[in-house]
């Protein structure tokens, strides 16, 4: 017997409808259960504060500070790099087996378990360059970690701007370069900025690569060659080693909530960004 | 008589193996509108992409022959096409704002040269875009997008853009081909009065147009120059059959 289309049809709309809601309903349980356990002791003593007794007691500052640092200097050292490379595989390059080669390194690179970063950053960084458990060594780590992200985004941002802007930007007399910056960086600059997003929220919940690279120290560093210890790690020493969980949740309280604050931060410059450009 | 701004010999162009160009000898006086016409794929747009060195952005084109622009030397493979845009500006045939200001946009070319001074940037958008019959027009809303303008007013602007850029050659590559009448005459309109500043090249396969609007005609077909002469007699005394029949609308 042939079930009636109408019938598929309507069931169909239910069934993606539910798949679409149980996606958000995720997102939701997890931020609740971190909401209900951690709220209760995040106070502005605790964000404000030093740890005490290994985070038994006390507060988070130092992390939150460290945390800060490592995602602003790994996205201050990747971007550039990876709008760089984007730029002369999209604009500089014709398909070829260089570019293919370059490509499928990339690729490889975003595949690679981000614990494997964390050995070669302590290998390289740490041990080989003498940088030791260092936010240097960290933020140097994370950047490699995230580069793939940052080109793979911008790649597909620079390629979806219009060709016959090129063409225009050359008639009027620009050079290669000019028009890179003038035309095609503004017009990509949503997309690439997504990539940057993803990147920063990436570099702040890392712990594998952290701890191998930076270490967890509980001092505030004091300068870059200084070890500290992210939100994401201080969240996984609490937790593992059970000295306390109420200050775990409350960390990953504060961890949810910055990285929400980014992400609106980022949403909105792009919006005032394509309001400006479009 | 006339002076000769752009003196093409034997031109021939390829693209592979396919030959689009087939000996081209013109002559494109300084300060006339020059009007090509013929059917499509006759060569038209190939030629004038000669001439602003657009061709180099396509793969296996190679051009023989000489082309002298006055005032700038011969194009050859060592040609500086930075330089070469600066001095020949183009419209093309769909309106292609880039995703900036109205003013922005005129602008732009500029500031590629340099020019910071916003007094010396006012003055020259306003007197581009006047010229471009769209100042009255935009004159108010200089800082919004140009994408918000209607097909017509884009237009319009990349003729402004194109001015702002004291091109000796203005080449439009069949710059009506989708606009409303309206906006066509404003067009035809502005190009009656920039000629006389500028050599104009006017690409149309509207032989309607071309007859309003150029000074001389040249037709091209399957990329050969078929005829060239004074607008008045290609049109009513024409020396080819094959004109006499294109411009009678039998076939095109």
């Amino acid at each position: 017997m042939r079930i009636n289309p109408r019938l598929i049809d309507k069931l169909m709309r239910g069934g993606l409808t539910f798949q679409a809601l149980f996606t958000v309903a995720i997102l939701v349980a997890i931020v609740l259960i971190i909401f209900v356990k951690g709220f209760p002791y995040v106070t502005t003593e605790f964000i404000f504060s030093y740890p005490e007794d290994m985070g038994r007691l006390g507060g988070i500052f130092p992390f939150l500070v460290s945390t800060l640092f490592l995602g602003v200097l790994s996205i201050a050292f990747a971007t550039p790099l990876g709008i760089g490379t984007a730029i002369y595989l999209t604009e500089y390059t014709k398909e070829s087996s260089l570019t293919r080669c370059i490509r499928f390194g990339v690729e490889s690179l975003a595949g690679i378990p981000s614990i494997i970063y964390g050995l070669f950053g302590f290998i390289f960084f740490v041990i080989k360059l003498r940088m030791g458990w260092s936010l240097l060594s960290g933020t140097l780590t994370i950047a490699i970690m995230v580069l793939p992200t940052i080109i793979r985004t911008s790649e597909e941002a620079i390629k979806a701007v219009p060709n016959n802007l090129r063409t225009v930007s050359f008639s009027l007399g620009a050079t290669k370069w000019e028009t890179v910056t003038r035309v095609i960086i503004p017009s990509a600059a949503p997309g690439i900025l997504t990539g940057i997003m993803l990147s920063i929220g990436r570099a702040v919940s890392e712990t594998a690569a952290v701890i191998f690279t930076m270490g967890s120290s509980l001092r505030l560093p004091a300068s870059i060659m200084d070890s500290g210890r992210t939100m994401a790690v201080h969240f996984y020493i609490l937790a593992r080693e059970g000295i306390s969980l109420e200050k775990a949740y409350a960390t990953a309280l504060v961890l949810i909530f910055s990285i929400l604050v980014i992400n609106i931060l980022a949403y909105y410059i792009m919006h005032r960004m394509i309001a400006r450009f479009s | 008589m006339h002076r000769t701004k752009i003196r093409v010999r034997n031109l021939r162009l390829c693209f592979g193996k396919k030959e689009v160009l087939n000996g081209i000898d013109l002559d494109i006086y300084e300060n006339r509108v020059m009007g090509l016409m013929g059917p499509s794929a006759s060569g038209k747009s190939s030629f004038i992409s000669v001439i602003n060195g657009m061709i180099n952005f396509e793969d296996h084109a190679c051009f023989k022959g000489q082309v002298h622009i006055d005032g700038f030397g011969e194009l050859s493979e060592k040609t500086d096409h930075v330089a070469l845009r600066k001095r020949v500006g183009t419209v093309f045939a769909t309106p292609i704002p880039l995703p900036r200001s109205i003013f922005e946009n005129v602008a732009f070319g500029s500031r590629l040269k340099g020019v910071k001074k916003r007094s010396e940037l006012n003055a020259l958008v306003a007197e581009s875009l006047k010229k471009a019959f769209l100042w009255d027009e935009v004159k108010n809303r200089l800082s919004e997008s140009a994408l918000k303008l209607s097909g017509g007013q884009q237009q319009r602007l990349c003729l402004a853009r194109t001015l702002a850029l004291k091109p000796d050659v203005i080449l439009l590559d069949e710059p009506c081909s989708g606009l409303d009448p309206i906006s066509t005459a404003k067009i035809e309109e502005a190009l009656s009065e920039l000629k006389r500043d500028h050599t104009i090249i006017l690409v149309s396969n509207n032989t309607k147009q071309i007859a309003r609007a150029s000074d001389f005609v040249a037709f091209f077909y399957m990329g050969k120059l078929i005829e060239f002469g004074p607008t008045v007699k290609v049109f009513t005394n024409p020396e080819q059959k094959l004109t006499e029949d294109y411009v009678l609308g039998k076939f095109g």
